[in-house]
């Protein structure tokens, strides 16, 4: 448990001193204000373009936005967050692997699994923080330009989005487990997302796919209830678990 | 009692056969230095004492118990320095100490001084900045106070001077050989000065197997001498022994080289002895590691 913990406390350690957790805050944060500020821009930026517009034969009326305008950027912008997130932490194995330092902790008897669960609590964590912190942020705004509750199930939106974030970092782990360079990480989480995606365009498969986690604006607008996203939401904890349970055997094998 | 015992390890990467059957036992408290060509198999053989690479077949002990494949039990005896080390660029010495000390399940309160006392010892005690500004030298230095940590039984070093300069190699090599009273050192290269210097023990490994393994001394005995050196005394007289035995080499002004028999070097004594010639040495070539390494991966 001693080792555990120190091999974790390296791991933030290393976040800090890299520069990587400033970069992270600075994103998220960034991302928050965006939503809103979007938002409030948006009359604005019609009225700039309604001249224009005015000579297509299209009218621009009278352009009202609210909380709900904002969160639906919030769905939108999250998407970029997490792939910023995942190009940031993608070599996060590959880079110690690489590298060779893993070597010397090894040879003074850290277990491998621990390892793998280490760099998992270090992700899901930052994770959590940075997606929060971007959810506080836009929320704060929300809260006082308008009004949240015109969004139905906000936070059931907001748990599904960070629940398909955490899909992916489980990904990151697996393909890390046994792939040498980060590319490798990057394309096989990104296939395994599309594949997921394609998955959800065939009705029947829809409700069990996890990329159906991403629909958080249907959950917004009250079109979907939040039974739709149950089958998605135990396949996506399943599947997660097997991502963990399958790379630690891996690791175990793994030749350094 | 052998700190290390290998047991006819057999291992290969693709259609290529690393080690075939490899044999070899480190007594205690030796420097035993691991002499073979670069690609001989030296670091395969040391990451399976480690645990890190599986073999194909053979058996491994240390301190008597079994090592196995993923699971780093045994790795509690061992101190290990790769040729080339790598650490976390952006922690200081002491904190890379100290979580090297937390890993290997060391004390608390015994990390700290151990670290301290190591640091001095390796002659980095007075830096406090980053490793990320590290010489290569300096690195190597880090590497051995990490491997001495928690005061192993075998202390596996990796090519360790290959890399540094001379006043680099000698700064290692003599703390490898203050570290010999508290522990065993298996030490590879292919720098046979190095063995020469510091090894009590050595082999030599040669297509994936130990072609010869024992003192310094024992080896060289075990393998006839290159030869003779003669040298005689007053010019001229030289003449007189090139012309009776056309095998004598002139090496300079009045010394020969002789590669033949012994049989062969008592005429040559007789004949000096009979025809009164005066002699200023007659000297025995010892057969240098460096000759007993290419004559047996020849």
């Amino acid at each position: 448990m001693r080792s555990l913990l120190c091999f974790l406390k390296k791991e933030y350690l290393e976040t800090v001193r890299t520069g990587k957790l400033m970069i992270l805050i600075l994103l998220f944060v960034l991302f928050g204000n965006m939503n809103p500020a979007i938002a409030k821009l948006t009359p604005w930026m019609m009225e700039m373009i309604s001249d224009t517009m005015a000579e297509s034969g299209l009218a621009v009326t009278n352009v009202q936005v609210d909380a709900m305008t904002s969160w639906t950027q919030f769905f939108k912008n999250i998407p970029i967050a997490l792939i910023a997130f995942i190009l940031i932490f993608s070599d996060i194995f590959t880079k110690e692997y690489k590298s060779g330092t893993l070597l010397l902790l090894l040879t003074k008897g850290l277990s491998r699994y621990k390892i793998v669960l280490a760099k998992t609590v270090l992700l899901l964590s930052f994770w959590t923080t940075c997606y929060g912190l971007c959810f506080a942020v836009t929320y704060g705004y929300n809260a006082y330009f308008w009004d949240n509750s015109f969004a139905d199930n906000l936070f059931f939106a907001v748990f599904i989005w960070w629940l398909f974030g955490v899909w992916v970092i489980c990904l990151i782990i697996l393909f890390s487990s046994f792939l040498q360079n980060n590319t490798g990480v990057i394309l096989g989480t990104g296939i395994s997302v599309l594949s997921a995606y394609l998955l959800s365009v065939i009705p029947k498969a829809k409700a069990y796919s996890p990329a159906a986690l991403m629909d958080a604006h249907s959950l917004l607008t009250g079109t979907e209830g939040l039974n739709t996203y149950i089958r998605a939401i135990v396949m996506a904890a399943v599947l997660c678990m097997v991502c963990i349970a399958v790379s630690i055997p891996i690791i175990n094998k793994k030749q350094f | 009692m052998n700190v290390l015992t290998i047991q006819n390890l057999k291992k290969s990467f693709g259609s290529k056969d690393v080690l075939c059957g490899l044999d070899l036992s480190v007594p205690e408290h030796c420097i035993f230095g691991f002499i073979g060509r670069n690609g001989a198999g030296k670091t395969t053989t040391m990451k399976a004492i480690l645990g890190l690479l599986g073999p194909d077949s053979g058996q491994i002990h240390v301190m008597g118990e079994k090592v196995h494949f993923g699971q780093t039990r045994t790795n509690r005896y061992i101190g290990y320095l790769p040729d080339v080390p790598e650490f976390y660029s952006y922690m200081t010495p002491l904190e890379y100490l100290n979580l090297c000390g937390a890993v290997s399940g060391m004390n608390k309160s015994d990390i700290v001084p151990r670290s301290k006392e190591l640091l001095e010892q390796v002659g980095l005690g007075g830096e406090h900045r980053r490793i990320k500004g590290f010489s290569r030298g300096m690195k190597q230095r880090l590497g051995i106070a990490q491997a001495l940590l928690n005061q192993p039984k075998l202390l596996i070093c990796d090519e360790p001077t290959s890399a540094l300069d001379p006043a680099g190699r000698k700064e290692i090599l003599d703390i490898l050989l203050t570290v010999r009273e508290q522990t065993t050192v298996l030490f590879s290269t292919h720098v046979l000065s190095d063995v020469e210097r510091i090894c009590t023990e050595a082999a030599f490994l040669n297509d994936g197997k130990i072609a010869m393994q024992g003192t310094i001394a024992e080896m060289r005995r075990g393998r006839p001498s290159d030869g003779f050196i003669i040298k005689t005394k007053q010019q001229g007289a030289d003449n007189i022994l090139t012309k009776v035995f056309c095998e004598l080499k002139r090496k300079s002004k009045n010394t020969f080289a002789f590669h033949g028999s012994e049989e062969r070097l008592f005429a040559i004594m007789q004949y000096i002895i009979e025809n009164r010639i005066p002699i200023e040495r007659i000297e025995r070539i010892e057969p240098t590691l460096e000759s007993l390494f290419l004559e047996v991966t020849k």
